[in-house]
């Protein structure tokens, strides 16, 4: 059977190079501030989804939403194999929580058409919440499986899926659509294939093409010429996608934050005790009288 | 929100007829927060069989369980149980939702959220009762929600303040578990269940259980030994203490190189993040990637040689000394103690 695939991917913060001036003093956070990455989960679904229409058939499409920045992350899923890639983005998408994510992907996924599968990492390394996947199946009604490990068989009918559990793993059959989170053990994803990268290093979104054309109807034309040769990136701004501002970014967003501290190991002191029978004796009698044992 | 809803929900999550931990843990975190909000503690009990579970529940503080009791229900599945809750919730209208952040947690919580739009905040290190301003509003009684963020590098404080539930997930072994000193005649609410066509999209094929090699991760108790245990021998000791304790044995980076210790035990950055009730730090100076992995320890006890090492900075009890002595010291007193 054939097997079209919608991954969701995103680029994320390399969480391990942060400096001071990356968050804003409302607590969101300032990302043209960070070195960004392809969210390594996010890759191995991407990988899983080409290696199923590798043995299957079918189309696999890349869907991420994000700043302008985030045209790299969708050329490097071309170069990848993805068949179709887009960027939903929008000034009123930024500040966004899952929910609000979720909202919109959700809705952009309606108007990419039908659909088998819909990938996602397990989580992204920047807010590691495990929620945009789910959400975004429940907002489709459709079902999901998270933690995927491996895909074991691929029918007409339905898709059996080994997943993680907490004590172990399960099997899982599904009916199809179904949405998919997976683990990094799930696959190692393919590096980019030289031709590709020739090929489709040039493609390009309607935010990029705004930058080189002087004036509005100059933009139209490269939008042409650049799909006439297949490099347009397909590029949805909130009208594009019709849906409503109220439940998009920061405004759409029921989670906010209230407060930030940096962490600063606190050296407020600790308690002395000697290494001493009674100085030892005597830290473990409070210990014990908190119930810290048994 | 004073003529809101005041309930704090807790979903009781359960394994072979017992609760998870870290819903036991909830519970006691719930009973907190539900006084200070004055209001009802409810657990949500879905699965079969389940009277032993109910039972806990009370036991740590429920004052009333919602039941649903199906033998379709025995074993986890997301789209009924998630279609339950979602049900369950919209009819109620809870004002707080804890969940462990476990695989079904994490699984589950999402969907409940997306359903009834509310905030969801994952992985919660402490939860309060406060008031707090949001844009120029003063809202009484939020929850908030604490957690580390980006890479452990800041500690946020989330509100959701127009939400009608909020919503968190908190790992195992983060909160506190203690039985309620006279638990009451808990109220059983039975929800009646009829399995649908939808929620038989996904069918269990097989589920495998593993014996758990260590327990590690869900420790309450962790001894942790450094490259300053010095020598193998010494790192018995450890062990010994680990034993008596009842604790789970673990080291940082430079134990595991020095060939002291598996790399399955190994807490740090790189390694596990441990969240254990009380963590003896033996022989660690306390570089910031083992500090990552440990930090939120309720209690650290550090025990070093060395006066000046950076781990004193974050212990809450400070022995300076010979680990080996100190250790075998602690051993026996504790021993005593026991007696």
């Amino acid at each position: 059977m054939k097997c079209n695939s919608i991954v969701m991917v995103k680029q994320v913060p390399d969480t391990s190079n942060i400096s001071g001036d990356v968050m804003r003093p409302d607590g969101t956070v300032n990302r043209a501030k960070l070195p960004t990455v392809f969210n390594p989960d996010d890759k191995v679904a991407l990988e899983l989804a080409l290696d199923l229409r590798d043995r299957f058939g079918g189309k696999v499409t890349a869907i991420t939403m994000g700043p302008a920045k985030a045209g790299e992350l969708l050329r490097e899923c071309l170069y990848m194999g993805a068949d179709e890639v887009h960027l939903i983005t929008d000034r009123n998408f930024g500040g966004a929580d899952t929910l609000a994510t979720s909202y919109t992907l959700s809705e952009a996924i309606k108007q990419l058409g039908p659909y088998d599968l819909i990938f996602a990492g397990r989580q992204a390394i920047d807010g590691d919440t495990a929620q945009v996947g789910p959400q975004t199946a429940e907002k489709l009604r459709i079902p999901q499986i998270t933690y995927a490990e491996k895909i074991l068989d691929l029918k007409e009918d339905g898709i059996l899926v080994k997943r993680r559990i907490d004590d172990g793993y399960e099997i899982l059959e599904s009916s199809l659509p179904l949405l998919i989170t997976v683990l990094k053990e799930a696959a190692t994803p393919r590096p980019f294939k030289a031709r590709r990268l020739m090929a489709l290093k040039r493609a390009r979104t309607r935010l990029e093409l705004e930058k080189e054309a002087a004036s509005p109807g100059e933009l139209e034309k490269l939008i042409a010429d650049y799909a006439s040769k297949g490099l347009y990136i397909r590029t949805w701004s909130r009208e594009d996608l019709g849906i409503e501002l109220e439940r998009c970014g920061i405004e759409g967003s029921p989670t906010k934050v209230h407060k930030i501290e940096s962490v600063v190991l606190s050296s407020e002191g600790h308690q002395q005790v000697p290494p001493t029978s009674e100085g030892i004796g005597n830290l473990l009698d409070s210990l014990i009288e908190e119930h810290f044992f048994g | 929100m004073d003529d809101g809803s005041r309930e704090v929900w807790v979903f009781i999550e359960h394994h072979s007829g017992r609760p998870a931990d870290v819903s036991l843990e909830l519970l006691t975190k719930g009973r907190k927060l539900a006084e200070r909000l004055r209001g009802p503690l409810k657990g949500i009990l879905i699965g079969h069989e389940v009277d032993a579970v109910a039972k806990e529940a009370f036991r740590f503080g429920a004052d009333e369980l919602l039941v649903v009791d199906h033998p379709a229900l025995r074993d986890y599945r997301t789209l009924p149980y998630s279609r339950i809750l979602c049900e369950l919730v919209e009819e109620r209208q809870p004002r707080v939702i804890l969940y462990g952040a476990t695989f079904i947690g994490r699984d589950l919580a999402p969907r409940i959220a997306s359903n009834s739009a509310s905030g969801l905040t994952a992985d919660c290190t402490d939860l309060q009762i406060g008031d707090a301003t949001w844009k120029k509003k003063e809202h009484k009684d939020l929850l908030l929600q604490i957690r580390p963020a980006f890479g452990g590098n800041i500690v946020a404080t989330i509100i959701t303040p127009d939400a009608k539930v909020q919503m968190a997930t908190v790992r195992e072994g983060v909160m506190e578990m203690v039985p309620v000193e006279a638990p009451c005649d808990g109220k059983i609410t039975k929800i009646h269940y009829e399995p649908t066509a939808a929620d038989q999209l996904v069918k269990i094929v097989e589920r495998h259980r593993e014996e758990k090699r260590s327990n590690l991760k869900g420790a309450s108790i962790v001894v942790a030994g450094g490259y300053g245990v010095g020598s193998k021998k010494t790192f018995d000791k450890l062990r010994e203490l680990a034993d008596v304790l009842g604790a789970e044995i673990a080291g940082s980076r430079a134990a595991v190189d020095a060939g002291f210790i598996t790399r399955e035990q190994q807490v740090g950055q790189t390694g596990l993040t441990v969240r254990p009730k009380l963590y003896i730090a033996c022989g660690i100076s306390g570089a910031i990637q083992h500090v990552a992995g440990m930090q939120d320890a309720n209690r650290i006890i550090a025990i070093n040689s060395d006066p000046e090492a950076p781990i004193f900075d974050v212990c809450h009890y400070g022995i300076v000394g010979d680990v080996a002595s100190v250790i075998s010291t602690f051993t026996e007193s504790y021993k005593k103690k026991l007696k």
